[in-house]
């Protein structure tokens, strides 16, 4: 059924220097649909993008166009066309010729390309400028005549690669509202990458996610905001607390050392999962009527639309409440979570499970270095087996020095009363601790576990 | 705190000494005789003395000649070297550099040894030759400089466009490296016009050019007329710069 998509990936894969840039990427594209290739810089989304260009020829997979492969298809001859980050603008050729470069290539009749190009110029309100040079163009100008020249070619796609992210904030909001706009009328496919979620959750029909080269969840923007499917997508798209917590059963959850009813089922009986919490979800008020648990007012910031304050619940966690009304710190306040509003995810993990092999009867190797351990009856050396090591046994150190093995940390999250970090050591394998201490992103770190807290269990198969 | 603007003194000293000075000598020395008198003699006798001419004319020339060559194989050879796909190393570029580290009086020496040695007659092709391998590196450094710093999304955004990639070359690439030609064609073109070591041992001076006129009249002490062909020389040199136009000032080829 692939010909009703305009454009369908499949399983594609790359790698730059031996490290995954994109793993086994798989979606498809509807004809007319604004979709929006999202996450942090460095998940593979420009990757992505210049695959479907053509600039970058994928390892493995297949993109498809119309239900024909265009993988191997140079740039020049793919009917998609690109509106650079930078934008790209030729130095030498005024606005007019910038605009009418494609059409010229195409050998069209002078009159034809006159007025296509005035056309597209007018469509981005550029009428003017035809002889302007791009180099006396301000950023928002530039961005305009950019659009105008890649979509006075009727592409089939229009692909866009970050193209307001140098424009300041206000401009930024214009030029997303034109953005949407000029999508409406030309009917025209977009592919959009960016890091900025609010823009995302602003424009697109669809977002994709992705993380570290691989899709992290696909949807509309509201199911993306309300449902995330795991942590990092909740963390990564709107504001959120995540916290640790058990689905007891079939809709009710407990989550801050309290019970609540959800709407969540199927998950089984006292399994551990992620639990989001929107701020402005939580109801805060001064009197206890009607809530689940208490909490102590810690900071209140003001945020133009509303208030955005850090309450210490009874059972010690640390919750973010946006509301209207403001609550002095040091306020004791009442506490709700409507059941529609929580959010249950399955955790992806629930302790470290790492690929090693038995040295002798006190040492394995994994991580690309000896650990001295308990290895139970009945293995033997050279056997290839699993370390368990939960999340709150791996020791962080200051010094890389001082650890087993080096490492940095690559994503970390606050969980309420404890932070849960994903550590890239140096061998590019992750671990994942949960912490009291504070660390940021990229602090380099030495990592040590002691030997009673590596479990060595059988591989299966 | 002593002012910034003091420590520029020395040098101002210095470029007074040594550049203004001696140019003032050059135009003071070709509007005068012998005995010191103001007269455009000097001037009106080499636009009247058809050897003065012809030598010029054979200079300019030559200098084109050279210049063209230097064009047609240095812009490719520093596309090559400018292009990550097929240079993966600055070892190429120091191999090109390399020839400008040598005194030029000594690999023009070298080169016509070789000559003799392989037996080949000194004349214009040699003149050429001598004159292409001393000068290459001064037009390939401009170039290779400006194809280099070229933002490959402009040439991304052509092939986006429909562009293939030998129309990407002309439409793009060439127009974008301009610039650093021209650096290339200033620093190849003057210096070509005033050499006479090349072709004093390249030719054994069969063929003269208009640096060797200069400095025949130097050495046989006819410092005004040597001063006034110096003197045209410079004009020339100065109209050739203004006519390269203002880009110049912003190429980004530079001087090694």
């Amino acid at each position: 059924m692939t010909e009703e998509y305009i454009i369908d990936i499949q399983h594609l894969s790359k790698s730059f220097g031996g490290v995954k840039v994109l793993d086994d990427i798989n979606f498809y594209v509807r004809s007319g649909e604004f979709i929006t290739l999202l996450g942090p810089s460095g998940c593979g989304k420009t990757t992505l993008l210049r695959q479907i260009a053509g600039f970058v020829v994928p390892d493995e997979g297949r993109i498809m166009l119309e239900g024909k492969d265009i993988s191997g298809i140079p740039p020049h001859k793919r009917p998609l066309n690109t509106v650079f980050q930078r934008y790209a603008l030729f130095p030498h050729l005024d606005v007019f010729d910038n605009v009418a470069f494609g059409l010229k290539l195409q050998k069209l009749p002078a009159k034809e390309i006159e007025s296509r190009v005035k056309k597209m110029l007018k469509m981005v309100s550029m009428t003017d400028y035809e002889d302007r040079s791009v180099d006396s163009l301000s950023g928002g100008q530039q961005q305009r005549v950019a659009i105008a020249r890649a979509l006075v070619n009727y592409p089939k796609v229009l692909l866009l690669d970050e193209p307001l992210a140098a424009l300041d904030l206000k401009m930024r909001k214009d030029m997303q509202l034109e953005l949407k706009e000029i999508h409406r009328k030309m009917g025209i496919t977009f592919i959009y990458v960016t890091h900025d979620q609010e823009e995302a959750l602003t424009l697109s029909d669809t977002i994709v996610v992705m993380n570290e080269g691989r899709i992290q969840q696909i949807g509309t923007p509201t199911d993306i905001y309300n449902e995330p499917v795991n942590s990092f997508v909740a963390d990564f798209i709107g504001e959120s607390t995540i916290l640790n917590g058990t689905m007891i059963c079939d809709r009710k959850v407990e989550f801050m050392g309290h019970e609540f009813e959800c709407v969540d089922e199927g998950f089984g009986q006292n399994v551990p999962v992620d639990v989001v919490v929107r701020p402005e979800d939580v109801c805060i008020s001064s009197s206890m009527e009607g809530a689940q648990f208490s909490g102590v007012v810690e900071s209140c910031i003001f945020k133009g639309v509303h208030y955005e304050m850090f309450v210490d619940t009874d059972n010690g966690y640390e919750l973010m409440v946006q509301d209207y009304d403001s609550f002095e710190p040091g306020t004791k306040v009442g506490l709700r979570i409507n059941p529609d509003d929580i959010q249950v995810m399955r955790k992806e993990r629930t302790c470290n499970t790492i690929e090693a092999e038995v040295e002798d009867g006190e040492h394995v190797s994994m991580l690309g270095c000896s650990w001295e351990c308990r290895v139970p009856e009945g293995f033997q050396e050279g056997d290839k087996v699993l370390a368990e090591v939960a999340f709150d046994k791996v020791d962080l150190l200051d010094n890389q020095e001082d650890g087993k093995l080096g490492g940095e940390v690559h994503f970390l999250l606050y969980k309420g009363d404890h932070y849960h970090l994903t550590i890239l050591t140096d061998d590019g394998d992750h671990l994942w601790v949960d912490t009291d201490d504070i660390w940021d992103k990229g602090d380099l770190v030495g990592i040590d576990i002691l030997p009673e807290d590596i479990k060595i269990v059988r591989r299966n198969g | 705190m002593v002012k910034r603007s003091t420590w520029s003194i020395p040098y101002l000293i210095f470029m007074l000494v040594f550049v203004v000075l001696p140019l003032l000598l050059i135009v003071l020395y070709a509007f005068q005789d012998g005995s010191g008198r103001f007269t455009l003699s000097n001037i009106t006798h080499f636009f009247s003395d058809s050897d003065s001419l012809s030598t010029f004319a054979v200079s300019i020339e030559v200098a084109i000649e050279n210049t063209l060559i230097c064009i047609l194989l240095g812009y490719p050879a520093a596309w090559i070297l400018a292009n990550r796909k097929y240079n993966k190393s600055a070892v190429t570029v120091v191999l090109f550099i390399m020839p400008m580290w040598i005194n030029a009086l000594m690999r023009t020496l070298a080169t016509a040894e070789l000559f003799n040695m392989l037996g080949i007659a000194l004349g214009k092709g040699t003149l050429l030759f001598g004159m292409v391998y001393d000068f290459l590196p001064f037009m390939i450094y401009p170039i290779y400089n400006t194809l280099r710093k070229m933002d490959q999304s402009y040439a991304e955004a052509a092939e986006d466009l429909g562009a293939a990639p030998w129309t990407v070359f002309w439409k793009i690439t060439v127009p974008l490296s301009i610039p650093g030609v021209m650096s290339g064609i200033l620093m190849v073109f003057m210096p070509t016009v005033s050499t006479f070591a090349i072709s004093e041992f390249l030719t054994n001076n069969k063929i003269k050019l208009f640096g060797t006129i200069i400095q025949e009249n130097i050495n046989s002490s006819m410092w005004n007329y040597g001063a006034a062909l110096a003197f045209i020389m410079l004009v020339i040199i100065g109209i050739t710069t203004l006519f390269q136009g203002s880009e110049q000032t912003e190429a980004e080829g530079g001087v090694i």
